[in-house]
């Protein structure tokens, strides 16, 4: 019985493994509602603006967030579609940080999923219909390794560019505090 | 002797699967006529290259043949013996000179031998390097997982010029290639042309060459570098110089405005949706840097740096799922409806 129950455990961790490595090539089940129903935020868009709503997380669990290589896809393209053009690498400039405990529109993978097809208000562009969904879910899952969020063993090692700070799987988990945004942002503030 | 024939047979069975097999790779290369043959050179170069090639061939094969004969005189010269004959012990005991002076003639001839390759090579290098570079080309070539990108530097920086995947030079003139790497080691071969040189990120390393005759030749990643380093292809198409010269006034010009209305929405499609985050075509909104250059993709011969054949039917079932045909590119499915695929292929198709 007890080695049947290790054989289990061991079965179990393995299986762990298995989704740390795991390298999907394709678009896995998606979990994002199936229709576009949600509106645009963000008064910005990368190109030429696109009319119509964006779609929205359905359930609020990441499909990458036990994924080494989503995540460093998630990296990559941080930087490819310039994320780190106004929050750096994470530490933030012309954008709020996001290394850090304060979430000013949540930190679970559906609210950072809705910030960034949605926009945000304040300068943060809408993307949905801009990154494909699935890449939209590798950045989610990066930006969450940002505040040590992500397992350890997921959350990058190392990046290719210079960068002086620790890596993502080197920084203590943060317990983040939602910051409600601001009831009326009087016009013409910022 | 049952051996030996079950062995012929084997390699026989061998040899078809190894041919069809490079029929088969062949028949799926996108540009059939492209050549791709070490040992065909078309340029100084790949010329000296081969020369070097044939000198070690020669004195590889005739030092193989003298190995062969000497083990076959010695298999014919040995004394046989059966199982009841004493084992001979008389050379324990007592030098032999006579094998020692023959075993030290063999070491000095082999030196002298490998010292004369090395001197071949040294040449070969100094040959190499003797190219004349008055009045060249110059292409800075930046290797990409699994594509490559170029531009062109020749005049001042309004006359450059960026493209992909194929690179066009002229015929008799020398191109110096300065070759870079975005992300990871890739390694540049263009068997026809020249020999292999590394592309490493953070350094640049030069490339010299020359094609003394027209031709379509296919150039190939020749360090692995990822899921894709097999379909990693590059051809160098070398023209006449006047022909090189209108390649290089149609390329420098921005991409044409599409006339009909079906590309005009093509164009719209293509800045708006995901195409746009990644690629540039000159004289449009779209200026991302991270995938091949579309400015005049209508020019090209292939398409996904060597994989596809530029058609309307390839490259919308490229634009559509490209992890089918190359498993692995950073580059995205994009979920189009039929009439904004046919838009964008429209568009894309007028690029020339």
């Amino acid at each position: 019985m007890k080695a049947l129950l290790l054989a289990a455990l061991a079965a179990l961790m393995l299986l762990g493994g298995c989704e740390r490595e795991a390298r999907r090539l394709s678009t896995p089940a998606k979990n994002q509602s199936a229709t576009e129903e949600a509106n645009r935020v963000g008064s910005l868009q990368p190109g030429v603006s696109l009319t119509g709503k964006v779609r929205q997380a359905l359930r609020n669990d990441s499909p990458y967030e036990e994924n080494a290589f989503a995540v460093a896809q998630g990296k990559r393209l941080f930087r490819w579609y310039n994320c780190n053009g106004c929050h750096s690498n994470g530490g933030g400039g012309i954008g709020p940080a996001l290394m850090d405990s304060e979430w000013k529109y949540g930190s679970d993978p559906a609210s950072i999923f809705n910030t960034i097809m949605q926009g945000r208000p304040e300068g943060m562009p809408s993307f949905g219909g801009h990154i494909p969904e699935d890449q939209v879910w590798q950045i989610v899952a990066y930006v969450r390794s940002m505040s040590g969020q992500l397992r350890k063993d997921v959350a990058p090692s190392r990046g290719d560019t210079l960068y002086p700070g620790n890596p993502e799987n080197a920084r203590p988990k943060l317990s983040p505090q939602p910051q409600q945004p601001p009831a009326s942002t009087p016009q013409g503030a910022r | 002797m049952l051996g030996l024939f079950i062995r012929v047979l084997l390699g026989i069975v061998l040899v078809i699967c190894i041919t069809s097999l490079a029929g088969y790779a062949m028949a799926a290369t996108p540009v059939p006529q492209a050549v791709h043959d070490a040992l065909d050179a078309m340029g100084p170069q790949s010329g000296h290259i081969v020369d070097l090639w044939r000198i070690f061939l020669v004195a590889c094969a005739v030092v193989f043949a003298a190995i062969l004969l000497a083990l076959l005189y010695v298999l014919l010269r040995t004394p046989r013996a059966d199982n009841d004959t004493p084992p001979d012990l008389s050379t324990v005991n007592r030098p032999e000179p006579a094998p020692q002076r023959n075993v030290t003639r063999a070491v000095v001839v082999s030196v002298l031998a490998l010292m004369a390759l090395i001197v071949a090579s040294v040449f070969t290098d100094r040959a190499l390097a003797r190219l004349s570079l008055a009045d060249a080309v110059n292409i800075e070539l930046t290797a990409h997982q699994w594509w490559w990108s170029a531009r062109y530097t020749n005049g001042g920086p309004p006359d450059f010029f960026v493209t992909a995947n194929e690179l066009h030079i002229p015929v008799g003139k020398p191109v110096v290639i300065d070759l870079k790497a975005e992300d990871v080691i890739h390694s540049l071969w263009v068997p026809n042309l020249a020999g292999k040189k590394d592309l490493i990120p953070g350094r640049s390393a030069l490339l010299q060459l020359r094609a003394d005759k027209p031709g379509i030749y296919r150039g190939q990643c020749a360090e692995f570098c990822g899921f894709q380093h097999a379909l990693m292809g590059l051809l160098v198409i070398a023209d006449p110089p006047e022909q090189f010269q209108a390649w290089v006034q149609a390329q420098r010009a921005p991409a044409p405005e599409p006339q009909d209305a079906k590309a005009i929405r093509g164009k719209a499609v293509f800045q708006s949706v995901s195409c746009a985050m990644c690629h540039s075509i000159q004289g449009t909104l779209a200026n991302a840097q991270h995938g091949p250059d579309l400015t005049h993709v209508a020019s090209r011969q292939t398409l996904a740096a060597g994989t596809l054949r530029n058609t309307p039917q390839e490259l919308a079932a490229w634009i559509l799922n490209p992890q089918l045909q190359k498993p692995g590119t950073n580059m995205p499915a994009t979920p189009l409806s039929q009439d904004d695929t046919d838009a964008l292929v429209a568009y894309l198709g007028g690029l020339k």
